[in-house]
């Protein structure tokens, strides 16, 4: 809240004071793949350097994927179950369309601006407008087939469609189409945007593309619309009773929620040149819960940390702690619930910004402690 | 006469299951009235309530509101017809600022709900709007609070902010002095004669509070078991026996 608005427009960089961290990240990320190149010398597109690319694109891909499911449960209120359903939605949507019909078209039709070829451009360009159709449409057939459900029963509801989707792009009917269990794999991309050919290419618009989607989810939660939604998840009924329709607002949300998820999910089938069920699946939807969870709801910054943690676990724990990791990260992710019960990034919020709140939280915190 | 009449009931019934907590009720509210609806505990004041801002369908009945039908609109839709309410039970929203509560209803008749790209707070109609009701609603000094940590006669305040700020024609209160204590009382009804006088507004009253109810209402309707037991001027109210009987005698004999 701001109490002493501003009257006068600043200039457009310097509205992003609070994004000063983000920044200095931003700079540190472009600069890694050349700062790994000339200490290692391994090259850009090669060894190690390559290697940390691609865990980076990983991690920039799913912290954007996390954020939208942010937006839903964090800022939104709304426990979905099936959030997956957008993030292989857009995946598949990317993958089919350029394994069926790009190749097809770039074959038959060449486009050009002078000499130019733009051939490819276009073709990408029209498989993302599908892309953001897709996901927008999956977006209003959750927020459709819910209006009327709540609690458990929304959430049940939510999973049943994330898991028809998972079902159908298993169904043995579409093999030749979708690949049914084993997804579809080395789908065409560009070369100049092949992961493996360039992949310097594809980390930074990954990075871009992190960076983007945060400061616009940033906005829009701080938007008329945004704060609207927030109050959505704080008292539905007084929010009717001040003349907003609730209906209107969790559409809204979810469609929001639904469109950078999708978006992530093309990224990633660009990524790993693949579509896989695993990405429609409940896995894919309780990562994004355990990530936000763990960086903390409604923040967004929350969920990039978790994300980045997320990359890091997977990583390093499976050298460290063999097959049993997966236990380390639960009592792990127990115990961070536990004694961090807003998340990282809202637990450190609330004790540096909220001092009056907080304290009260952390004496429920304190004593939760002594209860042990 | 009817242009004088901004809300009607018609025959309004509400059943849950086998209980009738609103039993075939009709009445009309004329512009720029204090109208006061006592009855005791489980009368159906509420449940009118709810019935009259939408927040449950009636079994039967009708409501007008300026002569238009408006029995089947959703509470959203009554909202920008000019219906507020608030809430016997404090309804808020917790976990936001005091300003920010107000803000949401002063944004919520605007034009600008649907801008996804704005900051919020470049608005500055909605803030200026907010900081002139916490003035009227006595918060001043307040607007950073998070509502839940208002003290309890603060949140009733806050309750009455977020109804004004949505401008309504028509106000409804429910019980707004509930759980408040005795000395905080006279400011809130100073606050709520302020509301509905000045700013020629209509409203209904449901109170306990005999004396507060008959020195500020210009009509009274007396409800029981979900009926209507009488109405009147506070001075025929007073002296009718048939309430005196059912209900008033035991009222002033408790504040006694
Ligand atoms: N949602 C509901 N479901 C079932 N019974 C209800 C409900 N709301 C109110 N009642 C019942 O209706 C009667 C009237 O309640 P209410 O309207 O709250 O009375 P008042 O506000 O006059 O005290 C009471 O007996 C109450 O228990
Ligand atoms: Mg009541």
């Amino acid at each position: 809240m701001s109490q002493t608005p501003l009257k006068t427009k600043k200039p457009f960089f310097l509205r992003f004071k609070d994004e000063r961290i983000l920044l200095i990240l931003f700079a540190l990320m472009l600069a890694f793949p050349f700062v790994m190149n000339l200490i290692t010398g391994s090259g850009l597109n090669d060894g190690i350097t390559k290697f940390w690319q691609g865990q980076l694109i990983i991690f920039f891909i799913m912290a954007v994927f996390a954020m939208s499911y942010d937006l839903l449960i964090g800022f939104g209120g709304i426990l979905s179950f099936g959030h997956a359903a957008s993030f292989g939605g857009g995946a598949y949507t990317f993958a089919l369309l350029m394994e069926h019909w790009a190749p097809n078209f770039i074959g038959k039709y060449r486009i050009l601006i002078g000499s130019l070829d733009i051939t490819e451009g276009i073709v990408l360009l029209i498989v993302f407008l599908a892309v953001v159709l897709v996901s927008i449409l999956i977006g209003l057939l959750f927020s459709a087939t819910s209006i009327r459900l709540k609690g458990a029963y929304f959430a049940m509801l939510t999973l049943a469609l994330g898991t028809a989707m998972f079902i159908l792009v298993k169904a043995t009917d579409f093999h030749e189409w979708t690949g049914a269990d084993e997804g579809l794999h080395g789908v065409y991309v560009p070369d100049w945007i092949n992961p493996t050919q360039n992949r310097l290419t594809i980390y930074l618009i990954s990075l871009v593309f992190l960076v983007v989607c945060y400061l616009v989810m940033k906005r829009m939660v701080n938007s008329p619309t945004g704060r609207v939604i927030i109050a959505n998840r704080e008292n539905e009924d007084r929010m009717r009773m001040i003349g907003y329709n609730p209906v209107l607002y969790r559409t809204i949300a979810f469609v929001s929620a639904s469109f950078f998820a999708g978006l992530a999910g093309a990224l990633y089938s660009i990524w790993n040149t693949s579509a896989t069920p695993t990405m429609v699946s409940a896995v894919t939807t309780v990562n994004a819960l355990i990530m936000t969870i763990l960086g903390g709801m409604g923040t967004l910054v929350g969920p990039i940390l978790g994300a980045a943690i997320m990359q890091t676990i997977s990583q390093f724990f499976y050298t460290w702690f063999g097959a049993r990791w997966p236990l380390v990260f639960g009592v792990l992710f127990i115990l961070i619930v536990m004694f961090l019960p807003y998340g990282i990034i809202g637990t450190w919020r609330m004790k540096r910004n909220d001092i009056k709140g907080g304290w009260q939280k952390l004496l429920r915190l304190l004593s939760k402690k002594e209860d042990l | 006469m009817t242009e004088d009449i901004l809300l009607e009931a018609r025959n309004l019934t509400k059943a849950f299951g086998g209980l009738v907590a609103v039993d075939d009720v009709s009445i009309k509210i004329r512009k720029k009235t204090m109208h006061a609806i006592i009855g005791p505990n489980g009368a159906g004041k509420t449940t009118l309530f709810n019935l009259l801002s939408g927040v449950l369908p009636p079994t039967k009945g009708e409501v007008y509101y300026k002569g238009e039908e408006i029995t089947k609109l959703p509470p959203y839709k009554r909202a920008h017809l000019g219906i507020g309410r608030t809430f016997q039970i404090t309804n808020i929203f917790p976990n936001l600022s005091v300003m920010e509560n107000v803000r949401l209803a002063a944004q919520a008749k605007g034009k600008d709900n649907f801008k996804l790209l704005r900051r919020a707070d470049d608005f500055q109609q909605y803030i200026d709007k907010a900081e002139e009701i916490i003035e009227v609603v006595s918060l001043k000094g307040k607007e950073l609070f998070l509502a839940r940590d208002l003290a309890h006669g603060e949140k009733r305040k806050l309750e009455l902010g977020i109804m004004l700020a949505c401008d309504p024609e028509l106000l409804l209160f429910d019980e707004p002095t509930a759980g408040m204590s005795s000395e905080q009382v006279p400011e809130l009804i100073d606050i709520i004669t302020n509301i509905v006088h000045n700013g020629d507004r209509t409203a209904i009253l449901v109170e306990h509070r005999m004396d507060m109810v008959m020195s500020i209402s210009d009509i009274i309707t007396v409800m029981n078991q979900g009926r209507i037991l009488a109405e009147g001027s506070p001075g025929e109210i007073a002296s009718n026996p048939q309430v005196q009987i059912a209900y008033l005698g035991d009222l002033y004999g408790e504040l006694a």
